[in-house]
């Protein structure tokens, strides 16, 4: 398939598995996570191994997926201010007076985010770009939105090229300008750039209009996945939703 | 199914804004031939071939008058899908025409509109990229692809839907000598009838036996290209210049004479 997106092209069990059921998968085990009692330490540690077996199954480069966890970096730096900033009985650890309740919390944050976007990057590098819309309009997302998201996976790299180009084009004429004329200069360019974009908006219209376009995209996937491979996607999830249960049992 | 492949009677067509770009426009292209549409900038051009899918004027609701006839079906509003089925309009930038998110996708989306499904559907897809040359890249994204493919892939897409009018809008623009020819190649090689709007006049000369002039929403000259490009007072008055070191009358073109 094409290697775009945040796509990790190899090739196995888990890539081969259909975009609508790893996303169910997703969203089941997503669920399962966040509503394990925080206190009830060794089902992290379990929903962790899981997926880390995942990831390893997928053949995902560990350096891939520690560069994406990136984007969890605003909920590290409020999950660490919490034990400082939350009220309630004191704790001492290494001279630092922290908050009990604060501690749970900053682990609770931690460890519930940090699962989850492993998770959310496990179903980005293993799925292309264009099955994940086939696997959304599967799962009978909405047509339109199925269709927005599909003109924004096609337009994005056109619409950044021209934004580059504009920067470009900005800077080769000496360009310089402070912060605020950098402001000034972008605002200026976003607007342009609204205006580009609506007009080619237009042009694809018409294309699509001269291509017998009448209100109906036509389906991008064909065929349904079957029971085994619902099965199969779904298993760490199963398990995930088995051990938040007894998590829940075992701190009643 | 009879009459001429294009016939185009007193078309006259003004913008929204009030601004008239088309001032009586008679033409009549027969089947199979090849004719390239030339003229300056903001003749009209792309407005004349947006016409003949019924994307502008009288039948898409605008203001204007005249008549168009495809393969001798009368541009009417119930004619419409029939009418953008025979006519393929191939657009000028390819990042316009291709919206799907891989090569198949893009190609599948006429023929898809006109009720194709499955096994029939693929093989559909498959042949207009095989006429194109483009079938080892059905699966990448158009964006992956270079601008001659790209180009290509667009033909592809029309081609699909068997049209029996294909209308290029400039084919060889931003094209690098190797694509462009490699384009004419595929064009020759296809047994439709063609409009091409050009300003690359060399690629009229090649490919078009016959070619229209139109300057100021009018056609002002219609007869052999090679005819045309010779007449130096027609092109200077409306601003047609050749390349430099190219004489129209000492290349071989498609009249095969």
């Amino acid at each position: 398939m094409s290697g775009d997106g945040l796509l990790v092209a190899v090739d196995s069990p888990v890539h081969r598995v259909p975009a609508q059921v790893k996303l169910v998968a997703l969203f089941v085990f997503v669920l399962a996570v966040v509503s394990t009692p925080a206190a009830i330490f060794w089902a992290f540690g379990l929903y962790a191994v899981m997926l880390v077996a995942a990831v390893a199954v997928a053949k995902l480069p560990a350096t891939v997926v520690s560069r994406r966890l990136a984007v969890e970096t605003p909920f590290i730096v409020f999950a660490l201010l919490l034990p400082f900033v939350a009220t309630g009985p004191q704790v001492d650890v290494l001279g630092l007076h922290l908050s009990q309740s604060g501690v749970l919390g900053a682990w609770n944050v931690l460890a519930k985010g940090t699962l989850g976007v492993i998770a959310a990057i496990l179903l980005s590098a293993t799925t292309a770009p264009r099955d994940l819309l086939a696997g959304l309009e599967r799962l009978r997302l909405p047509a339109t939105l199925v269709a927005i998201l599909s003109f924004m996976v096609r337009y994005l790299s056109v619409v950044s090229d021209d934004l580059h180009r504009m920067r470009v084009a900005r800077e080769s004429r000496g360009y310089t300008g402070g912060r605020v004329g950098h402001l000034k200069a972008v605002a200026g360019g976003v607007g342009a750039l609204f205006v580009r974009s609506f007009e080619r908006g237009e042009r694809v219209h018409l294309a699509m209009r001269s291509r017998g376009y009448t209100g109906r995209m036509p389906l991008l996937s064909v065929s349904g996945a079957t029971r085994a491979q619902w099965f199969e996607g779904l298993a760490i999830s199963l398990a995930a939703v088995t051990i938040a249960v007894a998590a829940r049992v075992v701190s009643l | 199914m009879s009459g001429p492949a294009i016939q185009v009677e007193r078309l006259v067509f003004a913008y929204p804004d009030g601004r008239q770009a088309l001032f009586g426009v008679d033409f009549t292209v027969e089947r199979g031939e090849r004719v390239a549409l030339l003229g300056p900038n903001g003749a009209g051009k792309t407005t004349l071939v947006l016409h003949l899918n019924g994307i502008l004027g009288s039948v898409a609701g605008g203001t204007g008058s005249g008549r168009i006839q495809i393969g001798g079906t009368g541009l009417h509003r119930e004619h419409l899908t029939e009418i953008r089925r025979k006519v393929g309009l191939v657009f000028q930038d390819p990042d316009d025409q291709l919206f799907m998110p891989t090569v198949r996708d893009d190609v599948a989306f006429g023929p898809a509109n006109l009720g194709l499904r499955g096994s029939e559907l693929d093989d559909r897809v498959h042949e207009a990229l095989v006429q194109v040359g483009m079938q080892d890249q059905a699966d990448l994204a158009p964006h992956h692809l270079s601008f001659g493919q790209r180009r290509r892939v667009a033909v592809a897409t029309v081609l699909a839907m068997r049209p029996e009018v294909l209308v290029l809008d400039e084919p060889s623009s931003n094209l690098d000598p190797a694509a462009r020819r490699e384009l004419a190649d595929i064009l020759a090689g296809l047994d439709v009838t063609l409009l091409m709007i050009t300003h690359d006049l060399p690629y009229a000369l090649q490919l078009c036996e016959r070619s229209l002039l139109m300057d100021g929403g009018r056609i002002v000259a219609d007869g052999k290209t090679r005819d045309l490009l010779g007449d130096a007072d027609l092109m200077a008055a409306h601003r047609l210049e050749l390349p430099y070191g190219f004489d129209p009358l000492s290349v071989p073109g498609p009249e095969r004479s």
